[in-house]
C-alpha cells in the first residue's frame, strides 16, 4: 500500500516538472509527428495531406484545360511524362476521363472533405470547446491514417497499366461496372471503390469522434448556444457525413460485388461490344439513389465547415458579433435536414416519376431560403463594423460573394423546368465549382490564414496572402463565370473536342481563354503553398497569445500549446463568443465572467 | 527547350514574387507592423471596391460578347416554357446578385478600418431576420409554382395523335426505330439483338408489330408541329439525350425505359434561315458520360413537312424484310399468329 502511494507521489513529481519544461510528455518523434494522437497534430497531417492532394488534383485539371482550350495542339511534353496516354503529345480520350474523374474524387473528397473538416475539426473543436483532445484520440489517428491508406490506393490505381477509373467522379454503373466498356474501367476502377470505401470509414472514424466530443467534452460553462458557429457547422457536418456516408458505402460495396462477383444490383438488359450479358433485373437508377444520398449532403459536408470558419473570420475582423446568431445556427440545422431530402434533384432527367420530381423541385428550392438568411446576416455582420483586411478576412469577404454567385444559378439547377435544359451542360460545371469548390476552398484558405499563428506559432506573410488571394478570386471568377453561357448554349460537359460539332462550336476562343487563367491560377496558389511552409520555420514570430483580439478559447492556450493544450486548468466559459465592440470595449473573451454593470443583448 | 524556359521563368516569377513580400515585411518592421497594417488595409478596401465596379462592367462586358451565341429562338413547344421560365429566373436573380454583391463590396469599403469609428454592436434583430425570411420564401414559392407547373406541362402525358419514335443509344451512336403503319412499335428482347443477322434492337419476329417497322441509324426524321413520343432505351450504358434546340433531355438507361415528348416547332429549312447558318442542322448529343467516345456521340435530326416525311418513311424497307428478305410479309403474318412468345418482354 505504502509503496504504491510514494510511486503515485514519483509520478506526480515526475509530471509537474515536466509540465514545467515543455508542458507535455516527452514523445518519440513518432510519436508526436506521424502516429500522433494529439489532435493539433492530426490536423495538421490532414492539412498538408489535403495541400498535396489539391496540387495533384489541380494540376490534373490544367492537364484537361489544355485539351480543352487547345484540341488541335500538341504537347510534347505531355508524351514524355505520361507516355501512351498522350500519345504524340495528344490527350488521349481515356486519359482526358480519367484526368476529370481523378479531379473529381480527389477535390470534392480529399481535399475539401478530408482537407477541410478532417483539418479544421481537429484543430479547432478541442480548443475552441475547452477540451484537451478528442473524445477518442486513438480512433482519431485511425481516422488520419486511413484517408492516408486511401489516398495511396487511389495513387496506385493511376500507375496501372489500364489506368485509373475514368467513368467520372459519380462512377455510375453500368459504364462503371463493365471491364468491357473501357481501359478506365478495368483494375483503376477496383481501385476508386476500394480506396472510396477507405475513404468512408476514416470518415465516419472521424465524424463519430467529432460528434462525442463536441456533446461531451465542453469546458464547464460552454453551454451548446455558447458555441463558436464553426464547431455548430462542424457538428452539423459531422451529423451528415455519419448518417450518409454508409450509404454510399453500400452502393460502392454493391457496385464492387456487381463487377466482381457476377450480381445484378445494377444491370439488367446490356449489350456491350457485341456480347450479350446475362444480367437482367438490376436498376441503373438505385446507384444514383445511393449516390447522391451521400452525394449532395456532401455539397453541404463540404461547405457547412467554410461558412462557419467564415462566419467566426467576419466576425472577429469587422469587430462586431456575427448578426443572428441564433438564426445562423437555425439555417445550418435547416440546410442540414434539408440536405438530405434534395438528392434527386441530380435526377430529374434520369427518367423518374415526374411527380417526385416536382417534390424534390420545392425541397430543393426551399434550400435557398436559410442560405439567403446566411448571406444576409453576413451582410448585417460587415455593415457598421470596423473591418480589418487580414488575409483571412479577404478569404471570408469572396467567399460571401463567391456563395451567392453560385447560389443563385443552384435556383436556376433545382428548378426541374429548367434544368431539363441545363442538365450535365458547362452551367452545372460552372455552378458547382463556384459554390462548391471555389467557395469553399476560400473558406478553407480563410481558415488557414486565421488560424496558422495558432498551428505553428508564426505568422503567414501578410503581401503574399493579399497576392494569393486577388489573382485568386480574380482568376476564379474570370474561369467560371463565362462557362454559364456555354452551359445556356446547351454545350454538355465532358466534351473534350467540339470541333465536331455544328451547335457547340462558337467558343473556342473562350475555352482558350478560360485554360490560360486556370494555369495562371493554378501557379498562383505555389504563391501560398511557399508561404505556408516557409512560414511554418521562418515566419514572423507571434508574440502575443491573442493575435486578433478573438473571444474563443483556442487564444487562451500558450502561443505553442502542447498536448493537452492549456497548461493549467481549462479556462470556464462566462459568455457566447461574439462579444466584439459591447459596451465600447474592444472585444470580452468567453472566459470573463459577466458584469454586474454590463448591457444585455 | 521551350517548356523548360517556361518553367524557369514561372519559378523565378515566384522567387520575386516572394523576394518582395520578403522585402515588404522588412519594410514593415522598420516602419512598425501597426501603420503598414494600417496601409494595406486601405489599399485592401479600395482594391475591394474597384473589384465590384470592374467586376459588374465585366459581367455587362461578358454578356454582350456571348448573348447572342447563346440561345436562339426555342425550336419545340416546350422550349418556350423552358425559356420562359429560364428568364423570369434570370431576372429575379439578377436583381439578387447586383445588390447583394453591392452591398458586400460597397459595405466592405465604406467599414474599413478607422480610428474614428467605433463597430455598432448590433447582435441580432429579429424584425429584420423575419423579413429577410419571408421574402426569400415568398419569391422561391413562385419560382417552385410556376416551376412545377411548366414541368408537369413538360413531362405529363402525350397527346393522343403523338407519333411514335423509339430512340435507342448505344457506344457511341443513336439507333432510332419508327412504328410503321400500325403505329405500334413491336415487342423486343436484349438478347435477340444481333445486328449480324440485321436485328440491331433484338425485335422479337414473332411479333407481328414488328413486321412493319423501320430501322434507321444516326438520322431521325420527325414531322413540323406534330407531336412525337420518344421512347428511349440504351443498349450497353447511360446515355442521354441531349436535343439542345428544342430544350429537351432525358436520360437513355439499360433496362429502363424512359419517354419524352414535344412538338417541333420549326422545320430544319426554316431553322436554316432563321439562325443564317446554311450548315445547320438539330443535332443530338450525349449529356450522359458513356465512355472514351462519349464526346463524339452525335445524332442529327431532320424536322420536315409531313409530305417530306411520308416519302422519307416510304423509302425504308421494314427491318423485318431487311432480317428476312426471303419472307412474303403476308405468309408471314399467318405463319406467326399463333406463335406464343417466350422470354422477358420489353415493349
Amino acid at each position: 500500500m505504502s509503496e504504491t502511494t510514494t510511486v503515485h507521489i514519483a509520478d506526480a513529481k515526475h509530471a509537474t516538472t515536466h509540465h514545467e519544461e515543455h508542458g507535455h510528455h516527452q514523445q518519440s518523434f513518432i510519436s508526436k509527428y506521424i502516429f500522433s494522437m494529439d489532435h493539433k497534430t492530426i490536423g495538421k497531417q490532414f492539412l498538408i495531406t489535403g495541400i498535396v492532394w489539391a496540387v495533384i488534383g489541380g494540376l490534373f485539371s490544367v492537364i484537361f484545360r489544355l485539351q480543352l482550350g487547345y484540341p488541335d495542339t500538341t504537347f510534347p511534353i505531355l508524351e514524355t511524362f505520361f507516355g501512351k496516354w498522350a500519345k504524340g503529345g495528344q490527350i488521349q480520350p481515356e486519359f482526358y476521363y480519367s484526368l476529370v474523374t481523378m479531379h473529381g474524387t480527389i477535390l470534392v473528397f480529399f481535399v475539401l472533405t478530408a482537407g477541410l473538416s478532417g483539418t479544421f475539426a481537429n484543430i479547432l473543436i478541442p480548443l475552441q470547446i475547452g477540451a484537451r483532445d478528442m473524445a477518442s484520440p486513438f480512433l482519431n489517428m485511425l481516422s488520419y491514417w486511413f484517408f492516408f491508406i486511401a489516398g495511396i490506393v487511389m495513387a496506385s490505381s493511376i500507375f496501372v497499366q489500364t489506368g485509373p477509373a475514368s467513368s467520372g467522379w459519380t462512377m455510375y454503373p453500368p459504364l462503371s461496372a463493365l471491364r468491357q466498356a473501357g481501359d478506365g474501367q478495368k483494375i483503376g476502377t477496383d481501385l476508386w471503390l476500394i480506396s472510396m470505401a477507405l475513404f468512408i470509414i476514416s470518415s465516419l472514424l472521424g465524424g463519430l469522434n467529432y460528434i462525442t466530443t463536441i456533446l461531451n467534452m465542453r469546458t464547464k460553462g460552454m453551454s451548446m448556444t455558447r458555441l463558436p458557429l464553426p464547431i455548430w457547422a462542424m457538428f452539423f457536418t459531422a451529423v451528415l457525413g455519419v448518417l450518409s456516408f454508409p450509404v454510399l458505402l453500400s452502393g460502392a460495396i454493391l457496385l464492387l460485388f456487381d463487377r466482381n462477383l457476377g450480381t445484378s444490383f445494377y444491370l439488367s438488359d446490356i449489350v456491350i461490344n457485341g456480347e450479350i450479358l446475362p444480367n437482367e433485373g438490376g436498376s441503373a437508377i438505385l446507384y444514383q439513389h445511393l449516390f447522391w444520398f451521400l452525394g449532395h449532403p456532401e455539397v453541404y459536408i463540404i461547405l457547412l465547415p467554410a461558412m462557419g470558419m467564415v462566419s467566426e473570420i467576419l466576425s472577429v475582423n469587422s469587430r462586431k458579433p456575427i448578426f443572428g446568431y441564433m438564426a445562423m445556427l437555425g439555417s445550418l440545422f435547416a440546410i442540414a435536414i434539408l440536405a438530405f431530402l434534395v438528392w434527386a434533384h441530380h435526377m430529374f432527367v434520369a427518367g423518374l416519376n415526374p411527380f417526385l420530381g416536382s417534390v424534390f423541385v420545392l425541397l430543393t428550392l426551399l434550400i435557398a431560403v436559410p442560405s439567403a438568411i446566411k448571406v444576409f446576416n453576413w451582410l448585417t455582420t460587415i455593415w457598421r463594423g470596423n473591418i480589418r483586411f487580414t488575409p483571412a478576412a479577404l478569404f471570408a469577404i469572396g467567399f460571401v460573394s463567391l456563395f451567392i454567385s453560385g447560389g443563385l444559378t443552384g435556383i436556376f439547377l433545382g428548378n426541374s423546368t429548367i434544368d431539363i435544359h441545363l442538365h450535365d451542360t458547362m452551367f452545372v460545371v460552372a455552378h458547382f465549382h463556384i459554390v462548391m469548390g471555389v467557395a469553399s476552398m476560400f473558406g478553407m484558405l480563410a481558415g488557414v490564414y486565421h488560424w496558422f499563428p495558432k498551428m505553428y506559432g508564426r505568422y503567414l506573410n501578410n503581401t503574399l496572402g493579399y497576392i494569393h488571394f486577388w489573382v485568386t478570386i480574380v482568376g476564379a471568377y474570370l474561369t467560371f463565370w463565362p462557362m454559364h453561357y456555354q452551359g445556356l448554349a446547351g454545350v454538355p460537359r465532358r466534351y473534350l473536342d467540339k470541333s465536331g460539332w455544328v451547335n457547340f462550336n462558337q467558343f473556342g476562343e473562350l475555352d482558350k481563354f478560360i485554360t490560360v487563367v486556370s494555369m495562371i491560377v493554378f501557379v498562383a496558389q505555389f504563391i501560398f503553398i511557399i508561404n505556408f511552409f516557409y512560414s511554418i520555420y521562418k515566419g514572423r514570430k507571434v508574440r502575443t497569445a491573442n493575435p486578433w483580439g478573438a473571444n474563443t478559447l483556442e487564444w487562451t492556450t500558450p502561443i505553442n500549446p502542447g498536448h493537452g493544450n492549456w497548461e493549467g486548468d481549462i479556462p470556464e466559459v462566462h459568455r457566447w463568443p461574439y462579444d466584439y465592440g459591447k459596451d465600447g470595449r474592444e472585444f470580452i473573451p468567453q472566459t470573463e465572467p459577466v458584469g454586474a454593470s454590463e448591457s444585455k443583448h | 527547350m521551350q517548356t523548360l524556359l517556361i518553367s524557369a521563368i514561372l519559378v523565378l516569377f515566384l522567387v520575386v514574387i516572394f523576394q518582395i513580400a520578403k522585402a515588404s515585411e522588412y519594410v514593415a518592421m522598420i516602419r512598425g507592423y501597426e501603420n503598414a497594417r494600417k496601409q494595406s488595409n486601405k489599399i485592401n478596401a479600395f482594391l475591394l471596391l474597384a473589384f465590384l465596379a470592374i467586376g459588374l462592367i465585366g459581367v455587362y462586358y461578358c454578356n454582350e460578347l456571348f448573348k447572342d451565341k447563346i440561345l436562339g429562338e426555342p425550336a419545340s413547344n416546350h422550349g418556350v416554357l423552358v425559356d420562359r421560365m429560364l428568364y423570369v429566373t434570370l431576372g429575379i436573380t439578377f436583381v439578387v446578385f447586383v445588390v447583394t454583391q453591392i452591398a458586400l463590396f460597397w459595405f466592405a469599403y465604406k467599414y474599413q478600418e478607422s480610428d474614428n469609428r467605433k463597430a455598432f454592436y448590433y447582435p441580432h434583430n429579429n424584425t429584420l431576420e423575419l423579413i429577410w425570411t419571408v421574402i426569400p420564401a415568398i419569391t422561391l414559392s413562385v419560382l417552385v409554382g410556376f416551376g412545377i407547373f411548366y414541368w408537369f406541362k413538360i413531362t405529363g402525358p402525350a397527346p393522343r395523335d403523338a407519333m411514335v419514335v423509339e430512340v435507342v443509344g448505344k457506344q457511341y451512336g443513336w439507333e432510332f426505330r419508327y412504328p410503321g403503319a400500325d403505329g405500334i412499335l413491336g415487342k423486343k428482347y436484349f438478347k435477340k439483338i444481333n445486328p449480324a443477322n440485321n436485328n440491331p434492337v433484338g425485335q422479337l419476329w414473332e411479333d407481328p408489330a414488328n413486321h412493319d417497322d423501320v430501322f434507321v441509324e444516326q438520322e431521325m426524321h420527325l414531322v413540323v408541329g406534330k407531336p412525337v413520343q420518344l421512347v428511349i432505351g440504351a443498349k450497353d450504358v447511360i446515355h442521354s439525350v441531349g436535343l439542345v434546340h428544342f430544350r429537351l433531355k432525358t436520360d437513355a438507361v439499360p433496362g429502363t425505359p424512359t419517354t419524352m415528348w414535344f412538338t417541333p416547332k420549326f422545320t430544319t429549312k426554316e431553322m436554316k434561315e432563321k439562325t443564317g447558318n446554311p450548315d445547320f442542322v438539330y443535332e443530338i448529343s450525349c449529356d450522359q458520360m458513356c465512355g472514351k467516345g462519349h464526346w463524339s456521340m452525335r445524332g442529327t435530326i431532320v424536322v420536315e413537312t409531313q409530305e417530306e416525311f411520308d416519302a422519307w418513311v416510304a423509302s425504308k424497307t421494314p427491318q423485318y424484310l431487311v432480317a428476312n428478305p426471303d419472307k412474303d410479309p403476308a405468309r408471314q403474318m399467318e405463319n406467326t399468329d399463333a406463335a406464343p412468345l417466350t422470354g422477358a418482354i420489353i415493349r
